[in-house]
């Protein structure tokens, strides 16, 4: 039976994915939204513009590689979970993701974990990070995981 | 008989929004729905919504839902909850039982129906074992009522509601073991697609459900992927360990009242079917009789939201015979700007043509 397959692809090179020399960097957001939905929460919500839909709200959104801090506030509002902060530099060999996260129970700190891709294979051994639970009325969760830098374009999910 | 100005069918995000406006302009309100909370399908709707700031993108449904809620109490709208509208009688005479009890008739200058859709069905042997319901069931069983009505499940159908259920069973804690989609391509958004694949939930196009199999209730789904004529290829059946069916074959306008109100339709299947027709108030072919949200043709909770506010302003004004132009703009403004995109063009179109063969039906 034919399975949608989801990976890399679909996304580099779009406007909301940096390239590979800015996400060496440091701390930046992904963006994997490439359709045109009329939503713009993430432009409005970031505190340095440094995201760009304007008009028709549709356009998908564009980042600005030297603006983006990493600071994940989008991450939190987008309500497609389609932004994800990565840390290329998290340390020497490992990177870091930040991920929405709306289930229960959450993962604790220091938590081993199975990182996966975008379709829900498993890639390689993880550790969360830190976990942000939700403000008040958000219901979001933030987690951030760490895992081997060479999946940093793979790793896109967890489970325990 | 009772007499109210205004009577709304429907507590959803149409009829609150039309109630908060036109009580906003000192109108007599009463505010009919079945359910036992108001509130229509908001509360389970535990997602952000798409949009931009205006439209409230970002918020998910049940805080939008309390918002909507406190502001309808604030202005002091009367509401019968368990109270099912049962027919229009004429001269704009609402046919209620209140509180599943009493009989009411109820006279109005304006009525406006905001009663929603009702979910399409397919059928296919064993559909009616229990365990196979519709999207939106399963949604309100494990978002309200927070109920698990299976362990593993199947849904039917990649679209949006497909998609958006089959997270939201992933979070209620339901093994979702596929999605399938009988296109070659998903007709959701491409974000909630990802979400479940995250979750190593497989999605398989081009792909059928030929049986619910089980004694007394599902104990398994027999799965099939089809040709290029949609036709199943038998000798690649797969089964799958279910004990739960989700329909998600898109919804239609729930049109009982319209009907019976004697509006005139029109087809449009970018809307879900049969549309009440109706102008750029609201208003249908009947004189005083309004509708919006999805029975004005199928959106989502943004449009039915604007919608529900244009249907209470215009109703204002014919009933205190003045103008808000300047206000319905705004709103007019801000469904314009939510009908674009794939999905919105259509609806805008289809919209357009409602508006044009409305004025047609009413010259002649």
């Amino acid at each position: 039976m034919k399975k949608l397959r989801i990976d890399e692809t679909l996304y580099i090179k779009t406007p909301g994915f940096l390239s590979e020399q800015r996400i060496r960097k440091g701390p930046v957001a992904i963006i994997e939204c490439t359709q045109d939905i009329p939503c713009n929460p993430c432009e409005t919500i970031c505190p340095r513009k440094a995201i760009k839909i304007g008009l028709p709200i549709t356009n998908p959104p564009e980042i600005d590689e030297a603006k983006c801090s990493g600071c994940g506030l989008c991450v939190l509002w987008c309500p497609g979970l389609a932004i994800f902060v990565l840390n290329y530099n998290f340390d020497k060999i490992r990177a870091s993701l930040t991920i929405p996260y709306e289930m229960l129970p959450l993962p604790g700190k220091n938590e081993k974990i199975k990182c996966l891709d975008r379709n829900g294979k498993y890639v390689c051994k993880g550790k969360i990070e830190k976990v942000t639970p939700p403000k008040k009325n958000s219901r979001t969760s933030l987690i951030t995981f760490s895992f081997q830098k060479k999946y940093f374009n793979t790793v896109r999910g967890f489970k325990k | 008989m009772e007499e109210k100005e205004l009577v709304i069918i429907g507590a959803g995000p149409a009829g609150l929004c039309a109630a908060i406006e036109a009580r906003k302009k000192n109108i007599d309100v009463l505010i009919i729905d079945e359910n036992i909370k108001p509130g229509g399908q908001l509360f389970k709707q535990i997602h952000r919504f798409f949009g931009s700031k205006q439209h409230m993108a970002g918020i998910r449904g049940i805080t939008i839902g309390e918002k909507l809620l406190e502001e309808v109490e604030k202005l002091q709208a009367n509401v019968w909850l368990d109270s099912t509208a049962y027919g229009i009688f004429g001269n704009r005479i609402a046919g209620v039982i209140k509180s599943r009890k009493k009989n009411v008739t109820v006279k109005a200058k304006a009525i406006l129906i905001a009663a929603g859709a009702v979910e399409n069905p397919i059928s296919f042997e064993g559909w009616t074992l229990p365990g196979v319901m519709g999207a939106g069931a399963c949604q309100t069983m494990i978002n309200i009522h927070r109920v698990l009505p299976g362990k593993k499940a199947l849904m039917i159908g990649a679209g949006n509601v497909g998609l958006i259920v089959a997270y939201q069973m992933l979070q209620a804690g339901i093994e979702v073991k596929a999605v399938i989609e009988i296109m070659p391509k998903i007709n959701g958004y491409m974000v909630h697609a990802a979400k479940i694949k995250r979750f190593g939930v497989p999605i398989f196009l081009s792909t059928t459900i030929l049986e619910a199999s089980g004694k007394n209730e599902v104990e398994a789904a027999v799965i099939c992927p089809v040709d290029q004529d949609y036709k199943p290829i038998l000798k690649r059946t797969k089964s799958l360990d279910v004990d739960l069916i989700c329909i998600a074959a898109g919804l239609q306008p729930l049109n009982e009242l319209l009907c019976q109100a004697g509006c005139q339709f029109t087809y449009k299947p970018y809307l879900g079917g049969n549309v009440a027709l109706h102008n750029e108030n609201m208003e249908t072919t009947i004189d005083g009789i309004f509708v919006a949200g999805d029975c004005s043709g199928i959106e989502e909770a943004s449009t039915a939201m604007e919608e529900g506010k244009l249907a209470g302003i215009a109703i204002a004004e014919k009933i205190r015979k003045r103008k808000w132009d300047d206000e319905k703009l705004e709103v007019r403004n801000r469904l314009n700007d939510f009908r674009i995109g794939t999905f919105g063009e259509k609806r805008k179109i289809s919209k357009m043509e409602i508006e044009k063969e409305y004025y047609e039906k009413v010259k002649n």
